[in-house]
Formats: structure tokens, sequence, C-alpha cells
């Protein structure tokens, strides 16, 4: 066994030592004398919410196939920590090797939400890893980002060596091996980036120059090298049933947050709502075999011991063979006594009868996500769910003994009005009514329980909102009260509970999704003054995110309550997702005039991403049972 | 326990970078084992059925241990060999199962039945006082009492620990600054190895710090004598291999 990076009398004083001692089942240590590249993944935040994560635990798998590779894991270490790597000067370490990560090939950093970013210099600054690209030698890794937020890596341009666009599966293999060619040849860094240009989704930010108008607004931003190409294509997955996926994931010692095995069983969603980034960027939506999945669901339960197993994807519902893999689950997970979650799933009557033979009804809540209070609005934001699809559910659930009912809601969308979010305690009110209405008293096993949960609307970049103004903090928290009015003036408003969300987070997170390349010296500044764990709510310092932003003259509102035109250059014009910016324009319009549009599987919108000639865009459309029409009335979390 | 079911005493290690496991997580790290492991264990009714299993006594973040016990019901067994076997295949590095044998009908559980354990403590940074430990440890269980203040969430109590050290000595199983120590490890008299090296360092008027200790459990044991007159057999001398 290795030595530990920490001692024993740091690992005896932190809060759980089993966040840095790696040796967990599945977790894989190579001789380092056999491979060519050494490489770490990490999640820059703490373990336990690192280690939940489905892609970085599909790349460790498919890096670490490679015989000429050695992918570790690397996380942010906790509060408690960090102070004293700091104070003993103690190198980050990868949690396999237990050996300092500053001298691997290649730190490979997943961007899942942009609150992790005093995070990523956090990581760096433990590594002994300069901030900026420009300033790392010979001598440092390679730092590469992906993930969700690389759609928009603007504001941590500078701090990342290259970007990689789009699904991890597809191009790793290309960049690595130009990686041990430059190698050989005695080739630097700078020759290295150059020549990973040519590989599509590759975007190597110091290769661009961004110029500005005198009003603030982006000029041009175009390659100063050659080998940079004009526009950088995400790369997206072909044959989704047959891509790699991890059979032996690694098993936590603790609990995290991500307990179960985790079966994927589609990317992509069909369904188009206008404020979704994930389901514009993951088009077209690809389906795994169903075979494939009951081979997967067997194989990982048996190699990881996992009591628990979970599906994953944007729409479980709309997977077309749900049915059978359910009934599948059921049967074979119910000998083995593992537990199946069923998140996101419509409810109808197959999925009320599918959660009351896998979950304790009793212990259990339904979740509905309407987003926005008024039909309206929600034709706007192109949420097919009516009112009506809200309250048959809602009545064949209490009729099959629920009684605790949680809502969704987002403030601040576009075009709302007070209307809108009156519409949010009526509907409440109704659900509360209804309840009383289908369940006669002597049958009331106990009271309904509703929950009502807004959060705060922010555009993001590839989203038909992406033009749009964002509210302000004082904005959003006059509509929060707004919406808590509207519940209390309600007949059963003492069955109704109202949770919102922080405003001063949502803010910062506006101006880190459309922000440019000059918030990054505000995020630097930030870190300096001591902020991490933003996306922890006892460590975030508005007070001195909001030092920063002045000390860097850089203006939220510019960023975030501005008006875009549509012919502006948008910080992540240069890259291309898939879906045109025609369509994105098209769909603006749409939601303006409260058009809805249909999903793919009821017609092709022509957004663009057909060209990758996969998925549901070259499907036969009449596989898909036609339930799918009738049945558009809900979703709900186990 | 049901009908036909077979109760089944594990008696494993725990060394290495396991020591930072905590016992909570020690069970869930059994539980996911016996899953792989394929072993038929017996499960409980209900809605959120879980593993009939209960361990001896929880063993401190950062000790080791050569006799950790634990007892599981399964629904079916080939042998105690095969158990052993199988669960070693799904080992993480520094845990190893070491025995499983079959408990008589009606033996009580491995947790009731812990009445002591034995522990060698060494030193980081080795330590020998200059009178040697021989006589240390002699002037220390010369005394009378051995008061200390045992600090609970709820109160503070005063607890003599000389009854409750059932031997303490220089370890002849290694070198001369190993000491062995015995002491009462049953849910109502627990004590803590340190508890006692702490007493040791007060009485040799020398700064305590529990991070030089470095603390290996030897064995958990049952008392097959009296209150009065104990006589400590390791947990695994009761059940057989089958």
């Amino acid at each position: 066994m290795s030595e530990l990076a920490l001692t024993d009398d740091i690992l005896m004083q932190v809060e759980k030592p089993a966040r840095y001692i790696g040796n967990e089942i599945n977790s894989v240590v190579k001789p380092s004398f056999t491979v060519d590249i050494r490489m770490a993944m990490c999640f820059p935040d703490v373990y336990e919410i690192g280690m939940s994560h489905l892609g970085i635990q599909i790349l460790y798998d498919m890096f670490n196939s490679w015989d000429d590779v050695w992918c570790e894991r690397v996380y942010s270490p906790w509060p408690d920590l960090d102070k004293i790597m700091r104070e003993r000067q103690i190198p980050l370490f990868g949690l396999e090797s237990q050996e300092p990560i500053k001298y691997l090939d290649f730190i490979g950093i997943t961007l899942q939400y942009e609150m992790c970013y005093t995070n990523i210099l956090q990581v760096l600054d433990l590594a002994g890893i300069p901030f900026y690209a420009k300033a790392r030698t010979e001598e440092d890794p390679i730092i590469m980002g992906g993930g969700p937020c690389a759609y928009n890596p603007e504001p941590i341009a500078d701090f990342f060596d290259f970007f990689y666009i789009g699904e991890g599966e597809t191009k790793y293999r290309e960049i690595f091996d130009l990686y041990k060619e430059n190698k050989e040849k005695g080739g630097t860094r700078i020759d290295f980036l150059k020549k990973i240009c040519s590989i599509q989704g590759v975007y190597v930010p110091q290769f661009y120059d961004v110029t500005y108008k005198e009003d603030g607004t982006i000029g041009s931003m175009l390659p100063n090298i050659p080998e940079a190409p004009v526009h950088v294509t995400k790369n997206m997955v072909e044959d989704f049933d047959r891509v790699s996926y991890p059979m032996k994931p690694v098993v936590p010692f603790i609990k995290c947050t991500q307990d179960r095995v985790v079966l994927e069983i589609q990317r992509g969603c069909i369904r188009g709502c206008r404020f979704c980034q994930a389901g514009q960027l993951y088009r077209p939506v690809r389906e795994k075999d169903v075979d494939t999945l009951k081979r997967y669901a067997v194989e990982m339960l048996k190699n990881t011991g996992h009591e628990e197993i979970s599906l994953s994807s944007l729409s479980s519902s709309d997977y077309s063979k749900l049915p059978e893999l359910i009934d599948f689950l059921i049967q074979s997970c119910g000998e083995k006594k593992v537990n199946i979650s069923l998140p996101s799933l419509r409810i109808d009557s197959f999925s009320l009868d599918v959660m009351n033979k896998v979950q304790d009804i009793k212990k259990s809540s339904l979740t509905f996500a309407p987003e926005a209070g008024s039909q309206r609005l929600r034709n706007v934001i192109n949420k097919g769910l009516t009112e009506e699809n809200i309250l048959h559910g809602a009545q064949m659930a209490f009729e099959g003994g629920w009684t605790r009912v949680k809502l969704y809601f987002m403030l601040g969308l576009p075009t709302e009005t007070s209307e809108d979010i009156a519409g949010i305690g009526d509907l409440a009110n109704k659900i509360a009514a209804t309840f009383f209405d289908v369940v006669p008293k002597e049958k009331r096993r106990e009271q309904i329980q509703i929950v009502v949960s807004t959060s705060f609307f922010i555009p993001k970049p590839f989203t038909p909102f992406q033009w749009a103004p964002m509210c302000s903090a004082e904005q959003f928290l006059d509509k929060a009260y707004e919406t808590r009015k509207g519940i209390t003036s309600q007949l059963n408003q003492k069955r109704i509970k109202y949770n919102w969300h922080e405003a001063d987070v949502s803010v910062l997170e506006g101006v880190f999704a459309r922000g440019d390349r000059r918030v990054a010296k505000v995020i630097l500044s930030a870190y300096q003054k001591g902020c991490i764990f933003d996306a922890w709510s006892e460590y975030y310092r508005n007070d001195l995110w909001m030092e920063a932003f002045e000390e860097n003259q850089v203006s939220i509102d510019f960023y975030n309550t501005r008006i875009r035109s549509l012919d502006e250059i948008l910080p992540w014009d240069i890259l291309d997702c898939g879906v045109s910016k025609e369509f994105l324009k098209r769909e603006w319009e749409n939601a303006l005039q409260e058009k809805v549009s249909p999903n793919c599987r009821d017609k092709c919108n022509g957004c663009g991403a057909m060209k990758y000639g996969c998925g549901v865009c070259v499907a036969d459309r009449s596989i898909y049972n036609d339930e799918e029409t009738i049945a558009k009335t809900g979703e709900v979390l186990a | 326990m049901s009908e036909g079911r077979i109760k089944v005493r594990i008696k494993f290690s725990k060394h290495g970078v396991m020591r930072f496991i905590g016992h909570l997580d020690i069970m869930r790290y059994f539980q996911k084992v016996f899953r792989r492991a394929e072993i038929d264990i017996a499960y409980s009714q209900g809605f959120s059925p879980h593993q009939i299993m209960s361990f001896a006594a929880p063993l401190g973040v950062g000790m080791e241990s050569d006799g950790e016990y634990m007892d599981v019901e399964l629904c079916s067994i080939n042998s105690s060999e095969d158990i052993v076997n199988r669960m070693n295949e799904q080992m993480a590095d520094g845990m190893q199962v070491l025995s499983a044998r079959v408990l008589p009908d009606g033996a009580s559980n491995a947790m009731a039945s812990v009445a002591a354990a034995g522990y060698y403590i060494r030193f980081r940074d080795s330590f020998v006082p200059p009178q040697g430990w021989r006589k240390v440890i002699e002037d220390f269980m010369s005394q009378e009492q051995i008061l200390v203040t045992k600090v609970t969430k709820k109160s503070e109590i005063q607890m003599d620990l000389k009854p409750g050290i059932y031997d303490f000595k220089v370890s002849s199983h290694d070198c001369t600054d190993c000491l062995y120590l015995m002491v009462n490890a049953s849910s109502s008299g627990n004590i803590k190895p340190a508890m006692v090296l702490e007493e040791v360092y007060k009485m040799l008027d020398i700064p305590f710090d529990s991070f030089q200790l470095l603390i290996t459990r030897e064995d958990t044991y049952l008392n097959v004598g009296t209150d009065e007159k104990p006589e400590f057999l390791p947990l695994d001398l009761i059940g057989e291999i089958v």
C-alpha cells in the first residue's frame, strides 16, 4: 500500500478523512513506469459531490482502459484541510497515487456549474500550478476543461490551456496520441496546443484575440494563428448504444450524494424547453438499447454491491422502452433486495403504478415542475404541461394514497407579469382543493402538504433565451415576496409551504453564464480575497464578491440586465453546439409570440442537430407509441 | 432468528489506510461486500430490507485491528472456507476476512458478548521513558485507584479505570516500546486505550499527544468466567468451522 500524502495527525483532525485516502473498490492503480500519460480528472467541489458525478466515472473508466494512460481523481479539499495544506505547504495530490498532481501530464477539470469557478483556482493554487495558462512552463500539466459550462468558457478562458467542447467519449484518444508524438519529437506545450487545434471540439483560448467596441460589447473574436479554426464544433457520440460505459464504477467508502448504480438510458431531450441549456446542448436525443441496459444493470450491481439503482436521463418518460426496462428491474432487483429510484417521470397511470411498486407511498412525494404559474408563460417557455394535466395527475395520485406534492417554478422568466406570479399560488391552491374533493374525510390518512419552491431564472448560452435580460437581485426578491403574498392569500394557504432561492448567488451565476474574458480578473480577485466553495451557502461571501467587481470595474448589469440585440457578437459565438443561431432566434421569436413548438419526435423543428445524422433525427417516428400525445402530464422525482 | 437461518460469526482485520474509515462506513462497506461476493445473506422484512448484521465492538478511527467481529444471518452456506474466500476476493486493500464460524443455536450476539479487548500500543517516535516501561507500568498499576473524568454529551462522570484494566505489560510480541493492554470493552464499561495512556503520561508528568500512539486491537474477548473471576476467550472460540 502506498504512503499517504497526509500524515495521521492531519487525517485525524479533518472532517471525513476518507475523502483523501483513495483505495476505494474499483479505483485504478497502475505502476507509473508502465504508462506514457499520467493525468487526473478533477471535479472542483468536495469529494462527496464529485464522486457522484457520472461524467467523471465514464471518462475515468475509458482513460484507464487504455494501457498507456493512468487517470487518477482529485477533488477540492474541504476548507478545514485547505487551511492545513496552505500552512504546511502540502501540494495537492491525486487520490490513487497520493503524489502531487503538479507532475502529471494532464489535469481535466469538469465544469458542471458556474459557482465552482473559485474552486478551480483553489485546485491550481494548492497544486502549485500558475493560474494563467500563459504563465505555465513545460514543467506544468496541461489544464483542460469540459462539461456544460465549457459552452461559454470565456470567464475562465485565461486559466485553461484548452477546452474540450462536447461529449468526452469521442476525441481524447486522438488528443493523447498527438501529445505522445509531440513529446517524442521534443515539441513544446505550445506546439502541442497548435497541433490539437485540428481536432474537432478543441478550443485553445490563447489562440484567439478579442476586441471590444466602445459600448463594451465584443467587436471581434478571431484566431491569431493559422492553425486555430474560426468555429469550434462540439463532439457528439453517434453510436450511443455502443459507446464505453463504466461497468466497474468506483465505490466510495463514505456516503455520497449519488450512492447507487446509475444507468444512463438516453442522452439529450426531445422537449425543447426554452430556458433549458442541457435540452439544446445534448441534441439529438439518443437512446441505449433496452437489452444493453439490462445487461449493464446486472453487471454493475454485481461489480459495485450497491443497494440501489437509478435511471439517468433528462426525461426518463420519453425513453421508448421504459415499461420493459422497469419491469425487468423490478423483477431482477426485487430478488436481490435492490431499491429502484426513478427520477423525472411524468405523472400518469403508468408511473403511479410503477412508483407504487418500488417505493413507500408514505415516505415519497410527487413532484411537478410546471416552471411557470400561467398557461401563457408556460407557452412562452415551451413547457408542454397544462393545468389540466397537473390537476389530473394530482387527482390520480391522491386517489392512490399520496399526500405530499412538490411544485417547482422559476421567477423572472422573460415576459413574466404579476398575473403569472399570482398563478403560482392559484395552482397550489387548486391542487390542495383537488385533494379535499377526491379524498373523503374518513380516508385522509394524512393531511395534504404542498411545498412550492422557486428558483430565479438565469439566461444560459445556446438557449432561445440567451438574449433575454435577467432580473436584478432586488427584482428577484420582489417577485419572491409577491409569490409569497399570492400563496398566503389562498384559501388553503395553511397546507402550502413556500421556499425560495438566494438571489445573490443567482446574480453571480448570471454573470458567469454569459460573461466574457473580462470577468476572469473578478474571479481571481474574489478567490484571493478568500472566496471558495461559493456553491455552499455557509461559505458564500457576497460582500467579497461585490468588492471584487468594484475593484476591477466590472459591471454586473452589463452582463445581466442589459438588453442584447440579436446581432450582437456573443462571447460563445465561436463555438458551434449543433443547434444553429437561426433556430435559436426563431425560438426566441416564438417565445415572444407565446407560440409552442412541437417536440422532436412529433415534428422536426430544423434546429441543425440533424447534421450529426443520429438519434431521433434519423429514427422512424412511428416506433414511439402514440401515448406520447396524451401523456404530457408532468414530472415526478422519486 | 427465523427458522432455517444460519448465524455466522465473521472475524476480520483492518489495516493500512482503512484505519481512517469509521465504523458506520465499515458497515456500509461490508453490506456491499456481501452483495459483490453473492453470499446468501438474510434480509429483514419491510419496504427497505436490510442485511441482518451486527458488529461486536466499534473500532475508533485511526486504529488498526487483527480481531474485529460481526455476526450475520445467512439463508444458506457452502462452507466456512467458501465464505472467507469469496469475501476476500472482494476486499479493499487493508481489509481481510480471517474466519467464518457457524454459531450454535441460542448463542448471544457479538455485541452483547463483548467483555474485553486487547491492544498493542506503539509510539510514533519510538518512546521509552528513562526508567523503562516495565517500571512505569508497575508504578502505574500499584495505584489504588486511577480516577478519570469521562465527559459525555450529557454529563461528566468520575470513573475508576483500574478495575477495567485486565492486563498491562511490555509486550514480548515486539520490541521494548510496544505495550500490551487489555481493558474492559463491554457496552457499560468500555475503556479506550488512549484514556489509560493519558493517565500514564500524567503520572510521568509529560505532555500527552494522542497522535503519538499507534494502536492495533489484538483481539476482542468474551468472558466465560464470572464478574469477580473473569476468564477471557476470543470471540471466535465459540462456533465451528463448517
